[in-house]
């Protein structure tokens, strides 16, 4: 028997030997032709592009770290101006629940509107996450060609949809509905945070998908071949695999949801309170930033402690991204 | 010897492409049978017709029988789940899930409506003591699986195929991915375990064929050319194109 195998064994080597010598005789002409006739020519017109392109990169890349310092900078100075120029007290900012500007004694508590930030955003992506995974199961698992086709390219459209049109849809379409449903006028948190999660929904479905499609092949298949439904293949397996990316998903929905204005505004009713229902008028930082910066004066305490408000807003969106920085890497490892 | 699994008349196509030609194959129980031929002669694609998991590759067509205990797996009142259960797979590349090594080797058992956590514990030892790997993982049920090295993720794989108690065990190309240590580990493993089941491998050895397989099929071009005992095949094939092979001739 041994003796059978082992001719077997010498030409199989025979053959990987023979195949490194064939590559390298396939390469030398290839090599000579590409190099020798432009080489002088060829070497200095590369290290003029070269200067080039690096001329051009710094260029771009100082205009960028300018803006965001600057945009910072600014944001910064004026909010923070606020507290020590016009001695408007930072506790009462960030904890205050009256907000009248124009009042007299004027008070600047932005904690309604925080509050109302927040409620809006996380409450966007608690709808939006589950329809994501949905849809990302769907377009990945259930009908990868229909998805491909069809659903991806129209939930990518809702991505370029203008956020006065979802307002507007969301005024004429939620609010009365939620208004027919529930007590109250159905302007509040609750049709923001509607509007918010079909603006977010795109977002979240896409890094979904990504995640769902680049799992190793291996992992349903493991699943399957020891017995599993379909159902339980994506619960046990899928699921938890896509966990992290999910989570980066979601927050940078709720850092998307957190910035929104107009759509929001219009929905919201901008009452200066902090709701008691999710039917209640209520405002968002975005929503009083944009509907009062028109009437205030530059250098007053009233425009100053809407740039606080933005500067609430900026740090909101570090922390954004530090969470889903975090996240990232303990999903790496 | 009874034979567990009987193919007959079985034609794969994947669209238009024939893969599987007109084959015919007798499983024996509690023995191992090996897969060998050149690549793309549908050895894994014979192999994955065994435990239906052709089934999720779409524009598949098949015909034919395979008969596991006298059962057509592919007639209508088949449970697809109850025959993954009873024909198990490990993959050419170790494929553990993303969770804990006990969790991975439990996940098969908690599929099937086990919760109970002291018959996991067991049913997860006994596992990873029928793969001989217990002794090196003890410690770390709780380690994730993808901290351990590809060998004992391969064994892992294997553990885990156990711990649903299948009858017949497909392996396609399993050690292919490791390195001799831990390919001859996984050797002397499938010689013991065949005590208890019956083990089907796809292989590009042939030496490793020759160690560890009782019965070997040849597989060339989507036909099954030739079956026979091992022994018998490597010293007196009766296909000329076998000899060819198993010789060096071609592949
Ligand atoms: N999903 C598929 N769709 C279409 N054709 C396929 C598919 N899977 C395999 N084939 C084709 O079927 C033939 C047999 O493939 P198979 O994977 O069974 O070969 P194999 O013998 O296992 O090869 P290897 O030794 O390289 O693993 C090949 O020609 C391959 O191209
Ligand atoms: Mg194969």
């Amino acid at each position: 028997m041994k003796a059978t195998l082992q001719p077997s064994n010498r030409s199989s080597d025979g053959a990987s030997l023979a195949a490194p010598v064939q590559g390298e005789a396939d390469n030398q002409p290839m090599n000579d032709t590409s190099s020798r006739p432009s080489g002088g020519n060829r070497k200095r017109s590369r290290s003029g592009g070269e200067w080039f392109g690096k001329t051009y990169t710094l260029i771009c890349v100082s205009v960028l770290i300018i803006t965001i310092f600057s945009i910072v900078y600014f944001v910064a100075s004026k909010g923070l101006a606020t507290f020590f120029v016009d001695g408007v007290s930072l506790k009462e900012f960030l904890t205050g629940v009256k907000w009248s500007p124009d009042g007299e004694p004027a008070s600047f508590g932005a904690l309604p509107f925080i509050t109302g930030s927040f409620m809006t955003s996380i409450l966007a992506a608690c709808i939006s996450a589950p329809l994501a995974f949905c849809a990302a199961i769907f377009m990945t698992e259930l009908m990868p060609k229909f998805g491909k086709r069809v659903m991806q390219p129209v939930i990518e459209l809702l991505a370029g949809i203008p956020s006065v049109v979802y307002g507007f849809v969301g005024l004429t379409v939620i609010v009365p509905t939620l208004r027919a449903i529930f007590p109250g006028q159905g302007l509040g948190v609750a049709a923001g945070a509607i509007v918010l999660s079909i603006m977010i929904l795109p977002t979240i479905t896409t890094i979904a998908t990504d995640a769902m499609s680049n799992l190793p092949r291996g992992l349903k298949e493991g699943s399957y071949a020891l017995g599993a439904t379909r159902w339980q293949t994506i619960s046990r397996s899928i699921l938890p695999a896509v966990m992290p990316s999910m989570l980066t998903g979601v927050v940078l929905g709720i850092a998307r949801a957190f910035g929104e204005a107009l759509a929001v505004q219009m929905v919201i009713g901008n009452a200066p309170f902090i709701p008691k229902s999710l039917f209640e008028s209520a405002s968002t930082l975005t929503s009083v930033i944009t509907l009062s910066m028109g009437n205030t004066i530059m250098g007053s305490v009233q425009n100053n402690v809407l740039w606080s408000l933005a500067l609430v807003l900026l740090t909101m969106t570090f922390v954004f991204v530090f969470i889903v920085r975090v996240l990232e890497r303990r999903s790496l490892r | 010897m009874t034979s567990i699994m009987e193919i007959e008349r079985l034609n794969l196509h994947y669209g238009e492409f024939h893969a599987l030609k007109n084959m015919k194959l007798d499983i024996p129980k509690q023995t191992v049978t090996a897969f060998i031929g050149p690549s793309g002669c549908g050895k894994s694609t014979f192999l994955r017709t065994l435990n239906r998991m052709n089934d999720l590759v779409p524009g598949v067509q098949i015909d034919g029988s395979v008969k596991l205990d006298g059962q057509d797996i592919y007639s209508d009142d088949t449970d697809v789940e109850t025959l993954r259960k009873r024909v198990g797979m490990v993959f050419q590349q170790p494929n553990p899930f993303p969770k804990s090594i006990f969790d991975n080797v439990a996940y098969g058992p908690r599929l099937h409506g086990i919760k109970d956590k002291a018959r996991l514990n067991e049913i997860v030892e006994r596992s990873l003591r029928g793969a001989s790997l217990w002794e090196e993982v003890k410690d770390l049920l709780n380690k994730s699986a993808l901290s351990l090295s590809g060998g004992q993720q391969q064994r892992l794989c294997i553990a885990r195929a156990l711990a649903v108690e299948p009858d017949v065990l497909l392996m396609d190309e399993a050690t292919s991915a490791l390195d001799p240590i831990s390919t001859l580990k996984i050797e002397e493993l499938v010689r013991e375990l065949k005590k208890d089941y019956t083990i089907v491998m796809v292989t590009h050895n042939m030496h490793q064929a020759a160690r560890v397989s009782d019965r070997t099929a040849f597989f060339l071009n989507g036909e099954l050319v030739e079956t026979d005992d091992t022994e018998k095949l490597f010293s007196n094939p009766v296909d000329s194109r076998t000899e060819d092979y198993i010789t060096g001739r071609f592949g």
